[in-house]
This record gives structure tokens, sequence and C-alpha cells, in this order.
């Protein structure tokens, strides 16, 4: 194993080198800061790193432990004592953070070392990336493609071997998305799984924090470290934790997997669909039984989530305010010119539009028509999936509708943007648990674009999501392909 | 400005306490017109005797224990202040 070869590794064989003392914590911190030396110039999955600190636990970190010296890349919207927590926003992009968020603590307990803070849509509120204030990430496979979004910085590091692993955050899709874009797998715990204490708010009734890795065991040992009640958070939920990894197996005989009949809608691209119908194949090889199900009011999921995400957004940005921390506009004449400037400077177009959005459906005399009335649609998608499950262990749809689109395609008509998630945000509504996983290529302008399978299952229902999924995957070799930047500097 | 919807973006953007451009204002009340007029197909859902939903799984009354914990100083609190003196946030005048 050359110092070249260490950034390709999974994070579970790391793990394995790590313990078995073949390889130092400091050595593939090293050879992962040389991976990204070279490579994140091209593809700008990093916001800031923090190797000092990370090399001072690297020396101190205990292999034997379940993520012992393993380097974990982090969403720069979960807070890292004394890293930068921008959110990708001008408003934040002097904070620092004061403490570590409850992910971040269990990361650490776990012996796993957080080492940088990855892009983003600039508070999560996008599906490309670009919505970042920072910089543009890249999509490995395509560097005038999109990586997906709002991970996207940590789906591009993980895909293009500059990260082992990475924690993201989804509110409709932002880890699931990005990780079928990006050709790696993607996992979305159920509602309240993974405590939210120090992941800053963007809508607090969907918001979920779950992993970004190269195989579907990798997640399942970061969900192993980070899964569990946290009194910090009320909707965490009290229940106990199984051990993810060990639960994984190989055949899905007795497993009944629902085709909803509603997601192979018109503008699913052609290469997308002959993907899932060759992984729903594949799966009924493996012993499956194959149902078709019903999501009436799955087309009213997209409508629902942009009235009920900006409401809560308008309210969780309020705290955005020039005062206390981040950003402040020069000279304010008054208290009034101060938040209006600061606001107005300091947020990006994206969610300056969400948060008026939020205002106006949360407004008297529109309330009852937007956001009541999305209340209601929100229990009829509830109501469909609980009624699924009764009839299936799995829902299996595309991740996206396409494969990653170009950088600039979709930034000046929002509504498109907000259709790529179209898959995604229904498991979000109803509090599911989701993964996406590597289940094919599109061929487009002589580029292999990744194409990303969906699986959904009930709340609480991760064990089997996870060990339904590791069975496709290590079925296919599609988690084995590399992006054409990775190989070239593992050959170089 | 053509409108489609009721939304007044300059006003609501007030409310919201965002300074908006011109330009921006434009910009804004063309695309959310756009959404706006997208949601409108939540008028077709039938939800009459539907209870609404505001979270996917109601969680009620969560307590922990009113115990003293460690956390931030004044001094660290104050550390990311644009403004302060003193131990306090500095903020243009408020009362005459």
């Amino acid at each position: 194993m050359t110092e070249q070869d260490l950034p390709a590794l999974t994070l579970a064989d790391l793990q394995a080198f790590l313990r078995r003392r073949e390889v130092s914590p400091r050595e593939v911190l090293e050879a992962l800061r040389a991976r990204i030396e070279v490579v994140d110039r091209e593809i700008g999955a990093y916001l800031s790193l923090d190797m000092d600190a990370a090399a001072k636990e690297a020396d101190k970190a205990n292999v034997d432990l379940p993520l012992g010296g393993v380097p974990v890349a982090i969403k720069d919207i979960i807070n890292v004592m004394g890293q930068p927590c921008t959110c990708a926003s001008k408003i934040l992009q002097a904070y620092r953070a004061g403490y570590d968020a409850t992910v971040i603590r269990k990361l650490r307990a776990a012996g796993a070392i957080p080492f940088g803070k990855t892009n983003l849509d600039e508070f999560a509120m996008g599906s490309s990336t670009e919505n970042s204030s920072m910089k543009l990430t890249r999509n490995p496979w395509d560097l005038s493609r999109v990586p997906g979004g709002s991970s996207g910085g940590s789906a591009a590091a993980v895909a293009a071997d500059e990260a082992f692993g990475a924690l993201g955050s989804d509110t409709g899709g932002s880890i699931r998305q990005p990780a079928a874009l990006s050709g790696i797998v993607g996992f979305k715990p159920t509602y309240g799984r993974v405590s939210r204490f120090g992941l800053v708010a963007f809508a607090s009734s969907l918001d979920q924090i779950g992993p970004l890795t190269k195989t579907v065991r990798d997640s399942a040992l970061i969900m192993n470290a980070i899964t569990g009640h946290d009194p910090q958070d009320t909707t965490a939920l009290n229940e106990p934790v199984p051990d993810y990894a060990a639960g994984l197996g190989n055949d899905l005989r007795g497993v009944r997997l629902g085709l909803p009949k509603e997601y192979m809608i018109e503008g699913i691209d052609a290469q997308v669909k002959a993907a899932i119908d060759a992984a729903v194949k594949q799966m009924s090889s493996l012993g499956a039984e194959i149902v078709e199900v019903s999501l009436p009011a799955t087309e009213y999921a997209i409508a629902v989530y942009y009235i009920l995400a900006t409401a809560e957004a308008s309210a969780n940005l309020a705290r955005f305010d020039g005062v206390r921390y981040g950003y402040r506009a020069e000279n304010p004449r008054d208290m009034l010119d101060l938040y209006g400037r600061t606001r107005g400077e300091g947020f990006g177009a994206e969610v300056k539009r969400r948060i008026i959005l939020g205002t106006y459906v949360l407004s008297s005399g529109y309330y009852d028509a937007y956001y009541l009335r999305a209340q209601k649609v929100r229990e009829l998608i509830r109501q469909d999936f609980a009624r699924a499950f009764e009839k299936i262990d799995a829902l299996i749809s595309p991740a996206s509708p396409v494969p990653a689109f170009k950088l600039g395609e979709r930034v000046a008509d929002p509504l498109q943007m907000y259709l790529a998630d179209i898959f995604t945000i229904a498991a979000n509504l109803a509090g599911i648990c989701g993964i996406s996983v590597p289940c094919g290529f599109a061929e487009v302008d002589g580029h292999r674009l990744p194409i990303g399978l969906q699986l959904l299952g009930k709340a609480l229902d991760e064990a089997r999501i996870l060990r339904i999924a590791h069975a496709y995957e290590q079925s296919t070799d599609w988690h084995k392909a590399r992006p054409p930047i990775a190989a070239a500097v593992s050959k170089a | 400005m053509a409108k489609t919807s009721d939304l007044d973006v300059t006003y609501v953007a007030r409310l919201a306490r965002i300074n908006l451009t011109e330009a921006e204002a434009k910009v804004f009340q063309k695309q959310l017109d756009d959404v706006l007029q997208y949601v409108e197909k939540l008028r077709q859902a039938d939800v009459s005797d539907v209870e609404p939903a505001a979270h996917a799984r109601p969680n009620f009354n969560v307590f922990r224990e009113d115990a003293p914990r460690d956390w931030f100083t004044a001094e660290q609190a104050l550390s990311d202040a644009p403004r302060k003196a003193n131990g306090l946030f500095i903020v243009p005048k408020v009362v005459e």
C-alpha cells in the first residue's frame, strides 16, 4: 500500500489497515492531505481544512475504537469546535464554532477525526451547490457539471477520493441527490434518528444528518457512531440502536420491494430509467419480490415542501441579524437599517427568495391557503407511505430524474432547480429513511455520469434498508468505478 | 410590473427585514410568481377531514433534567460579535 493508493480505500478497508498497524493515522492523514492538494484545485469540495489540529488528533488516536484514526469530512453547516462554520454564506464568513455538534462529539468518541469542512448550497438551500457564496464545486465525473446539492462538497470529496466518508444534511434530498449525481452512497436516516444539536437549522421538521460514503457498509459504520438519543435535541428519538454493519447480508430472499407507479414520470431521463429497470431485475434475481404500489399524493410533494420548508426557514434564519455574530453592515443608521442591510448584503439570492416566500405563506390572510393546506397535504403524503409499507419492505425509484446537469444550466430558474428533488422530497415530508446507491452510468457527451438507485424504508427501519442496499450493491460493480480524476492521480 | 399572484416582494422583504435592490425585487417577483403558480396545484388535493401534520412523527412533552452543565462563558459568547465592549454586544441606539 503506497501513500498514493491510501485515499482510494473504503472506510472499512482503511479501518482494517489501521487496526493491523499496517499504516498509522498520521500517515493516512498525510496521504489525504496530499490527495486534496492535487485534486481539490479542480474539484473545489473543501471550504476549510484544519490539518494541524487533525494531525494532533491523529497522533493520539486509538485505532481500536470503531472509527479510530479515520478522517471524516464535515458539511460546513455542522459546528466543529474552533473551525469555521460558514454555511457557505457571507453572513457567517468570519464565524468560528464555539462548540461541537452532538454528531461531532459522537464521531470523536468513536475515534474519528473531523479535519475539514465541505462546500454546500448556502444554508443547504439548493440542489447543485451553485448557491454557495464561497466557491464552485465540480462533479468529479465531468468537471463541467454540478455535483448535486446541497451536500455537493461532501459528495464530490468522497467521489474524488478526497475523503473516506463525510457527513451531510438532508432536508429534501440534500444527501441522496448529490450522492446519486456523484456516484457514491448517501443515506438519510429517519427524522429524529440522529441528533441535530449543532446543525444550523434550515427546516426543523425536515432536517436530518447522515453519511455520504463509498459503500453501504461505510454508511453503516458511520451510522453506528452517530445514531442515538440526545437530551439536547427534543426531536432526537429515544429508541435502541442496532449494529447496522453487523446486520448486512447478501441475499434478498423474502424481501418485498415496491415500485411506485407514479415515480416513472415523464421527464425522467431514458438512461436513468433503463438503469433503474436493470437494478429492479437484478434485485429480483437476488430473490426480492417486486410489487407495484401507488403513492397518489406524491405529485404534491414539491409544492408542499416549498411552502413548509420556506416557512420554517423564514423563522430559523431570523437569528442572523448582525447583532451577536456573523456579518454586520457598515455604519448602520438605526436598528432597522442594521437588520435590513445586514441581511440584504449577507444572504445570497436563493436564501433571500426563500425567506420572502416563507414569510409570505405564513402571513395573515395567506396562512390558511398556503401553510395550513400544505400541512394537510403533508398528512396525505405520510398516509400514502404508511399504506405502502403495510405491503412492502422498501420502495424503489431513481434518486434523481436526470444525471448531473451542466453548471449554470438551471440557476436562472429556481422552479426547474426545485424539480431536481422530485424523487427525494417526499421522504423528508413523511419522516422516513432512504438511501441512494450507485446503479449504473449514463453516457453523455463522451462522459460517464453516475446514476443513483433510491431505496426508501419506513421510520426506524434503517437496518433493513442498509441490508437491502448492501445486498444489491455487492451484486454489482458500480460502486467500484472511480471518476477519471481520481483514477489519474492513483496512476501518476 | 406584471404580477400573477398577491405577493408583493418589496413589502414582504421589508417584513422579513431584508433590503432588496430594485433589480433583485424585480427578478424575485417573477421567480416567486412562478413558484406560487406551481403550488396552486395544492388546491386540487382533497383535504376535507385531514388533520394538518406539523411533523411526520409527533413527539410530545419531551423533558430533560434541568441540570447545570458547562457551556459558553460570556467571553466565548462574545467572541464572534461584530461589535462588543465591556462584555456587551454594541448596537445602534434604540431608545431616544
